[in-house]
């Protein structure tokens, strides 16, 4: 019921916001025709150029038409190289979730670790983990990830300061790549994410059934680690999604830094010259992503909690 | 929850007094506050700084913002009269980012008012009228928060092209659902204050009671998100100008910092001035934002003080006392004797408060005790101290607990085994005191095997024959269950097995029957009674004079 409630919401938000992009970027037809062709273009080739683009319809009829060849996997054509934006997109996508999902794996664990660590010993671990909650939260990763350019691939040329390498062609070279972003992408979301397990670990630990559990003779550690943890992990999950969400949106910068062919540039690039049917699908992949991580933190959270397992 | 007797002195966000914002009540004022903070200080000189530079930047800036020196083209750091460089058109850079300051500035504002206007009016109507709109609003609010909100930024740059303002007043929007929630709970805790309703049956309109009322509450919560939202803005203004979104013809920090991002390989310096710039004034907001925060929200829970106060404190409480404690004589027979206990819980000024007074107390074995006080006496606080159980915060400022004879409080390894295997513990509220993420069975388990040597199997047998003892026909159901299937009567059952569970010697309960309906609160006390006489081991109650006191 829960997650049935969570798919619609889903679709809900789904459509809602791949209309109200297709609109924002679509509503200039003559706009973007004009673009597509250059200053000079005459009006009547602007016309053309418009029914040619299927421009001239109704908005509605364009995001539906839009709709139904998305569902098949078929985005459109860009505006000027007339290559597939499918294609366009299913190279560029495995560069942004590789760097998404090693950063949300180290994420989870060290901000588990830092947040527990912080909340049950408190003092100065708390105090330490706190500052550098702040510090890591306030400064902006496009800042970090220029940091790391000049300290690790200008001054000490330990790393590649720009660029990408496949993994098909070398797995060491891809390693090394993908190092400096993920560590850039890393420290805000440690920080966000540790301060958020540490509220949620303070919570559960100041719960009377935790006393409980002490005064019953359980090790301290097995309270600690079993059931505060446990009891953390519903607000744990929902702090996860958040990550998702700011590293989706993050990695837009740390790739124009690190010039990393992933679906951050692609729509910056895309947008920079009006490609609008590559834009529209950039945000497509974006939302399919926020959403389905969205769906998978209702879903754990449902797995998670025994009163809304038992509805 | 057990009466822990902490002082309620600051009012928390939900609340409407004013006590905290103008220093009544022996609190000190929000501006002192905050000048006894160095860094909240420094943020401030620096915040009050960029002010300054952005409005007197004509004055200010050694060039003007396109004044262009050949000789300045990609000058490093430290070059006499471009202390921070110059840029590959060859402008001074310290120029470019005083008269950047304004557009930044500028750009952040426009955020703030944005966000904050579509925020605090959809969350005062969603907090005031509920239903529908509420309905709506949340469901906008979830939607737009689960995106990120860089990528509308960038579908947004195909149909306006390089326009910070317009970018600007969308991410606005894009941020206003913190503000919508943060002022729609405000306000759904301070429509049903009472002179809120003293206001709508005098007659007043919703308009002004809303703005005479639940703006007057929200307005220190939407002080604090401001300097976060301003944060934000600055950040992702350099940050869409940093992507090259930006207008190349105007001047902001995002855009010399993009500039100098370009040629870093030709003049790796010039991009400290601006990434420094940036990165101190966000951290300043948010460190303003921090402080604020602390200081008109100061949360009314006691926390626990920091190790080098603790010690302290603890020594001047043991040289106030030096000579009036009791010499510690045990009469035979005696498990469990407590003496000249003192428990103390920091207040929010930095003090002290002692809540429990030097308590003797004698526990025989095969006797029934009842301690009894009205609420917030220290019964708990005793019962807590005695298994080593007390809130962190909570300080022993004296005496001892001795279980024949050995002083607990002064050895923790002797109280991590007396836990549970010496003394039980059968608490107040059943429904709060189970964990809600394990069935009964597994948490009883756990603590018959921490406090026993069973194997698996004679775990579960033991289990099983207790729920039974207890009074629970169907043990092997009830196991089974979560602690929500449950009723308080069932769950108490199973509380005071998991005390009894290791054959302890001594068994507190704390008010075991407060939350139960009287026909349950009888059975409780008949079992408790029962099982003494079937264990013959002393049990105290810790109770309130309201709740029945069984005849020991």
């Amino acid at each position: 019921m829960l997650l049935l409630k969570s798919v619609g919401r889903s679709l809900a938000v789904f459509l809602v916001v791949t209309f109200a992009a297709f609109c924002l970027m679509f509503r200039n037809g003559p706009g973007i025709a004009r673009t597509t062709l250059g200053l000079s273009a005459t009006t009547e080739a602007v016309q053309a150029q418009m029914a040619k683009l299927g421009l001239d319809r109704p908005l509605l009829v364009q995001y539906w038409d839009w709709l139904n060849s998305a569902a098949t996997g078929d985005l459109g054509r860009s505006f000027y190289t007339s290559e597939s934006v499918s294609a366009a997109l299913s190279n560029r996508v495995p560069v942004t979730l590789a760097i998404v999902i090693i950063t949300l794996l180290l994420t989870a664990v060290l901000s588990v670790l830092l947040g527990v660590v912080a909340a049950v010993r408190g003092g100065p671990t708390d105090r330490v983990v706190q500052v550098v909650s702040v510090l890591g939260a306030a400064i902006p990763s496009f800042i970090v990830a220029i940091a790391l350019v000049f300290t690790f691939a200008i001054n000490w040329r330990a790393l590649p300061a720009t660029g990408y390498v496949s993994p098909d062609q070398s797995v060491s070279g891809w390693l090394a790549s993908v190092t400096l972003p993920v560590i850039a992408l890393l420290i805000g979301a440690v920080a966000g994410a540790a301060a958020q397990f540490r509220s949620a670990v303070l919570d559960s630990a100041g719960k009377d059934y935790i006393r409980t559990l002490r005064a019953r003779g359980i090790p301290e550690r097995a309270v600690v680690w079993r059931h505060v943890l446990r009891n953390s992990a519903g607000p744990g999950m929902i702090a996860l999604s958040l990550t998702v969400i700011a590293l989706m949106g993050g990695t837009v910068f740390i790739e124009q830094v690190f010039a990393l062919p992933g679906l951050g540039q692609l729509s910056v690039s895309s947008a920079l010259i009006s490609d609008v049917p590559m834009v529209m699908g950039t945000v497509l992949v974006f939302v399919l992503v926020v959403l389905i991580v969205n769906f998978l933190a209702d879903l754990a959270t449902y797995l998670l909690n025994p009163k809304a397992r038992a509805r | 929850m057990s009466e822990i007797p902490v002082e309620e002195v600051a009012p928390d966000v939900t609340s409407t007094e004013p006590a905290a914002a103008d220093g009544r009540g022996g609190r000190r004022s929000v501006p002192a506050q905050l000048l006894r903070n160095p860094l909240a200080v420094f943020s401030l000189v620096w915040l009050l700084l960029i002010v300054v530079v952005a409005f007197g930047a004509p004055w200010l800036a050694p060039y003007g913002p396109s004044v262009t020196e050949l000789s300045a083209t990609n000058a490093p750091p430290l070059t006499p009269g471009h202390p921070l460089g110059g840029d590959t058109a060859g402008r001074d850079i310290l120029s470019r980012l005083i008269w950047g300051s304004r557009q930044t500035a500028v750009a952040a504002l426009i955020v703030l008012a944005v966000s904050a206007t579509v925020g605090v009016i959809s969350g005062l109507a969603a907090g005031f009228y509920r239903g529908k709109v509420e309905g709506v609003a949340g469901f906008v609010a979830d939607s737009i928060m689960s995106l990120p909100g860089v990528v509308l930024l960038i579908a947004l740059y195909t149909l306006t092209g390089p326009n910070i303002p317009a970018a600007m007043a969308v991410f606005g929007i894009i941020v206003a659902p913190v503000f919508y929630r943060m002022v729609r709970s405000v306000t759904l805790g301070t429509r049903n204050e009472l002179y809120v309703d003293a206001a709508r049956v005098v007659g007043l309109s919703d308009l002004r009671i809303v703005g005479r009322h639940v703006l007057w509450a929200v307005r220190a919560p939407v002080i604090i998100q401001s300097a976060f939202i301003l944060a934000a803005g600055i950040g992702i203004e350099a940050g869409i100008t940093f992507l090259g979104l930006g207008d190349p013809a105007g001047t902001s920090w995002g855009l010399v910092m993009q500039l100098a991002f370009n040629s870093i390989y030709n003049n790796p310096g010039a991009i400290v001035g601006p990434a420094l710039v940036i990165t101190i004034t966000i951290l300043s907001l948010i460190l303003v934002g921090n402080a604020l925060s602390d200081a008109l929200q100061s949360s009314a829970r006691s926390k626990p003080l920091p190790p080098r106060r603790r010690r302290q404190v603890l020594a001047a409480e043991r040289e106030r006392l030096a000579g009036t404690a009791t010499a510690a004589t045990i009469d035979e027979g005696v498990i469990l004797a407590v003496r000249g206990l003192r428990i103390a819980y920091p207040t929010p000024d930095g003090t002290v408060r002692e809540v429990v007074h030097g308590v003797d107390l004698d526990l025989r074995r095969g006797e029934v005790h009842a301690l009894v006080g009205e609420s917030g006496s220290g019964k708990s606080q005793i019962a807590f101290s005695t298994l080593g159980i007390l809130p962190a915060e909570a300080l022993v400022t004296g005496g001892s607990v001795l279980l024949d004879g050995h002083d607990m409080l002064a050895d923790a390894q002797a109280m991590a085994q007396a836990r549970g295997r010496r003394i039980g513990y059968i608490p107040q509220e059943p429904m709060s005191n189970l964990d809600p993420s394990f069935t009964v069975g597994r948490q009883l388990a756990y603590g018959l095997k921490a406090s026993t040597t069973l194997s698996d199997a004679d775990v579960r047998q033991r289990i099983v024959d207790l729920l039974t003892r207890v009074g629970i026909t169907d043990p092997e159901r009830v196991m089974g269950l979560y602690p929500h299937e449950i009723s308080g009567g069932m769950a108490q059952r199973v509380l005071i097995c998991g005390a009894v569970a290791a054959d302890p010697d001594i068994i507190i309960a704390d008010e075991p029957t407060t939350a139960l309906d009287v026909t349950v609160q009888a059975e409780v006390l008949e079992l408790l009674r029962e099982l003494t006489e079937e264990r013959w081991s002393p049990t105290t109650w810790a109770s309130s004079p309201t709740c029945a006191t069984p005849s020991a």
